[in-house]
């Protein structure tokens, strides 16, 4: 295997389509033979990261690349950006609506799961322009 | 148990996946809220839930779990219905609470899973 690249746009604030890259991406990597327990930890973070892009940022591209040893998910919107990354990462704090809370999300986990469950995760976030989210699963 | 069997403890109607009630499980996981399940969970098969959005539906998937099991009353729509019955998770529904079916699937040998 070199390398597959696997692309996918994420709809802003389409709660019913919401998770449908990571599903994608879940099958693909089943398909290909990724191990099981890889595949929970890359779908986990990359499924709470999508839920972020259609909730705060009206949605974006979310790219999926394995190599021989690492997996590595971006998730990259033009949203509003992250105005304080270090209270985002703390569980429990969330800028989620109460529509949003209905669906099971905004308990203020999404990134702190994302960074438990990749082997490397960076933000890259300007106010006011968006926000890049680059996650690294060792395979 | 059966997935049959979870129906009958929790006295749940069977909304689809007729097919699929002899799989066996043996841990569940009982939440209302989704990032919660994907923090915490690990190899259980059954979600007891209250909640009827289709997010419900894909974190049962990203999870591989095998059945949902909607309490209070709830019923989920049509499109929920389809993308579970897609993936093969069983739907079903009881009048109980979450706490009464969790109790009464735990006293009968389920547990929360590794």
């Amino acid at each position: 295997m070199t390398e597959i690249v696997w692309r996918f746009d994420v709809e802003g604030n389409n709660f019913e389509l919401a998770g449908h890259a990571s599903q994608q991406t879940k099958s693909r990597l089943k398909q290909i033979g990724v191990n099981n327990d890889i595949i929970r930890k890359v779908i986990i973070a990359m499924y709470e990261g999508e839920i972020n892009m259609v909730i705060h940022a009206n949605g974006g591209v979310a790219t999926v690349t394995v190599q021989p040893n690492l997996i590595t998910v971006v998730l990259a919107d033009t949203g509003k950006g992250i105005e304080n990354v270090e209270l985002a990462m703390k569980e429990g704090y969330s800028t989620a609506t109460t529509e949003i809370r209905e669906l099971g999300f905004g308990a203020g986990m999404g990134l702190p799961n994302m960074k438990k469950y990749s082997d490397d995760m960076a933000i890259d976030t300007t106010v006011g322009e968006g926000t890049t989210i680059t996650m690294k699963f060792k395979i | 148990m059966t997935l049959r069997e979870v129906a009958n403890i929790t006295q749940a109607q069977i909304i689809s996946g007729q097919e699929l009630l002899d799989t066996e499980v043996i841990s569940a996981c009982g939440s209302d809220m989704m990032s919660d399940v994907l923090a915490h969970v690990k190899n259980q098969s059954v979600l007891v839930t209250g909640l009827i959005n289709p997010q419900v539906v894909r974190t049962a998937l990203m999870m591989d779990m095998k059945c949902i099991c909607f309490v209070r009353g709830k019923i989920p729509d049509e499109k929920v219905i389809e993308i579970a019955s897609e993936n093969n998770i069983v739907i079903m529904a009881t009048n109980i609470t979450m706490f009464e079916a969790c109790g009464k699937l735990f006293s009968r040998g389920l547990r929360g899973g590794d």
